[in-house]
């Protein structure tokens, strides 16, 4: 009876869960801070569980719908509604479950990372309640099946963000970089209302799958997808409007850039969302993919030529970060360019999305990954130049070699994870067009070229005399940093299983417009 | 045309709050072209859910089983408490760059370069 309870709510609690352990977390942080600790983490491993049962019964049940304050959880169309979906729902699909997996894993261990990391620090229970929003509100994006509700988690997520890359507050420029990303982020998400309510001004609807049914390609709909689509470009940091990443990435604790990758990634999903399940087949596929793809062209080879000169180790990872984003933006780009020619979508359109699926997987855990070393050796030696910085392979072997896999993994190096998802773009987008596969190999080369420098500044060369003192990390850190390095070694030597199981139905529910419209409304 | 008297104001706080936020100099001014955007959308919301003599969904008073749908109102109102926590936000990030930098002007505050 219970156990029946809570797997019919599982999709509320999935949400509940972090927001209730946030709110709570500085009441028991009076305790003790040993106490806060286990709170939070006890927090975050329900929370992960949560989410692994559900993607569990996605996988194998199909699309899961919850519907808030229904007599039953899955009564999407009540009689007294007038036909159409009136109170906010969560429809987890694949999609959903696969980005639901990322967040979660990723945040496990960023905590983990966290609570060793970060424990000497002041104002933890304010940390560590924005951190269980974030984490909150990056579930609710992903899960949501509203229109209205992907915003309000989205400003959720964004003044999270805020909060905590300005969290080192004694240093000025930390609150710099926040307020650059809440500047950014604030006048995304006005433009995303405004889009909504174009939507609702025109068919009366918040719901994703009502307004995909009745969507016309009307100018005002066109407008509300610009909007959109710039809104959520801007908070998944692709080129143009990247300016904000490099800053905010170098200016977060560590542990924080890497729940950050997770945050704009569940942009990205919005993205995603949008242009397949809301519009699908109704916008001018050719024309919108064909904007992702330049964008995503672009990022690849911005971040990756910015990245080269840094001399700071978190912002030059930040503009990797901004390139591995295009990856990403290729791969489905070319899927949704496709996305009305059947044929053309069976021979290479559902391979390229399943290359930019993977690469968001791989790049969560690989980026993370680097992110974590990043920090770890900030917090041994005091500084993120790389002028001074060397030698410290000889004190911290441990460090380096989950650097060393990460940076092999962002290169696309084999056997690591990166390898298997770019070789997937690589082989389809060039049945699509031989130009962007070759753009994308050269930006991977250029990635290995500036991880091969930062390698040998930090690790490599005699042991300076100002490091005597350094030491390996701390356990927690080495442990959080290990669990990351084992999935990417894991994702890498056996692709296959990762792909077949969770990312070719991910794919198939992103194109698969009807399964989504029918499993909402079906009811009706 | 009288009744797109709204849609243009709505059109007219939109470009103001832009060019604010794009042409000044002061953070706080800044922040008040966000504030205008926000009021520029919570504008259009409203603007959208009003109907001419509508009737307020208070189930115990209507006088008939038609009633306006009061979600524009909620979408606002939900507009509203984020945009209050953006503001104070901003605002409390402002605090802490004065006492850093000595000035809330954006061209002195460069110390993030390239």
């Amino acid at each position: 009876m219970t156990w029946e309870v809570i797997t019919s709510n599982l999709p509320a609690l999935l949400v509940a869960v972090p927001l209730f352990a946030a709110f709570l977390c500085p009441l028991v942080g009076r305790i003790s801070p040993g106490m806060r600790a286990s709170w939070v983490f006890g927090a975050m491993v329900l929370t992960a569980a949560i989410a692994y049962i559900l993607a569990f019964i996605v996988y194998s049940q199909g699309t899961v719908i919850y519907v808030f304050g229904a007599t039953t959880p899955d009564l999407s169309v009540p009689i007294d509604s007038g036909g159409i979906p009136i109170r906010i729902m969560f429809t987890v699909d694949a999609m959903s479950a696969l980005m639901e997996i990322i967040a979660v894993t990723v945040g496990l261990g960023v905590l983990l990372y966290s609570l060793s990391s970060d424990e000497r620090r002041s104002g933890l229970e304010n940390y560590y309640t924005i951190f269980l929003l974030m984490i909150a509100a990056v579930l609710g994006m992903v899960s949501t099946g509203d229109l209205f509700n992907f915003f309000v988690f989205l400003e959720i997520s964004s003044l999270a963000s805020a909060g905590l890359i300005a969290y080192r507050v004694e240093k000025g420029v930390a609150v710099e970089a926040g307020l650059k990303y809440l500047m950014v982020s604030t006048i995304a998400g006005i433009f995303f209302l405004f889009a909504i309510g174009i939507l609702y001004g025109q068919y009366n609807a918040l719901n994703m799958a009502i307004l995909a049914e009745r969507i016309q390609w009307t100018p005002l709909d066109k407008i509300a997808l610009v909007l959109m689509v710039a809104a959520l470009a801007t908070k998944c940091g692709s080129v143009p409007l990247h300016f904000w990443t490099p800053d905010a990435y170098s200016m977060a604790p560590a542990a924080v850039t890497a729940m950050l990758v997770v945050a704009s990634q569940a942009s990205l999903y919005g993205l995603f969302r949008i242009s397949f399940t809301l519009y699908g087949v109704a916008l001018s596929y050719v024309t919108i993919g064909w904007v992702i793809i330049i964008l995503g062209v672009l990022s690849m080879v911005v971040g990756v030529t910015m990245a080269i000169p840094q001399k700071d180790i978190k912002r030059l990872m930040a503009y990797h970060a901004v390139s591995q984003t295009g990856y990403m933006l290729l791969g489905v780009g070319v899927g949704l360019a496709v996305l009305g020619d059947q044929a053309l979508l069976n021979s290479y359109g559902y391979t390229a999305m399943e290359g930019g699926i993977f690469h968001i997987m791989n790049h969560a855990l690989y980026k993370g990954l680097l992110f974590l070393t990043a920090g770890a050796i900030i917090y041994r030696i005091g500084t993120s130049d790389l002028n001074r910085m060397g030698g410290l392979g000889h004190r911290m072997k441990y460090t380096m070699v989950f650097f060393m896999i990460g940076s092999l993994a962002i290169a696309g190096i084999p056997p690591f994870n990166g390898f298997a998802s770019k070789f997937l773009i690589y082989e389809s987008v060039f049945l699509f067009s031989p130009v962007l596969a070759i753009i994308a190999m050269v930006v991977s080369i250029l990635t290995l070229a500036s991880f091969v420098k930062v390698f040998h500044s930090v690790f490599m060369g005699p042991p300076l005399p100002e490091h005597d003192k350094v030491s390996e990390v701390p356990f927690p850190m080495l442990a959080a940093m290990g669990f990351l390095a084992i999935l990417v070694i894991i994702s890498g030597l056996f692709p296959q299983v990762f792909i077949q199981n969770l990312i070719v139905p991910a794919v198939h529910a992103l194109t698969n417009q009807a399964g989504y419209l029918g499993t909402v409304l079906g009811g009706a | 045309m009288f009744w797109n008297l709204p849609y243009i104001a709505v059109v007219l706080l939109t470009i103001i709050g832009i060019a604010t936020i794009l042409l000044k100099k002061n953070l706080i001014k800044m922040f008040l072209g966000v504030s205008i955007l926000t009021s520029a959308v919570n504008l259009f919301l409203i603007v959208l859910g009003y109907r001419d003599s509508g009737i307020a969904p208070i189930y115990t008073y209507a006088p008939s089983e038609l009633m306006v749908l009061p979600t524009p109102q909620a979408l606002c109102l939900t507009s509203i408490v984020i945009g209050v926590a953006t503001s104070a936000l901003m605002l409390s990030f402002a605090v802490v760059i004065y006492r850093y930098y000595g000035t809330v002007n954006v061209d002195e505050i460069r110390e993030l370069k390239e």
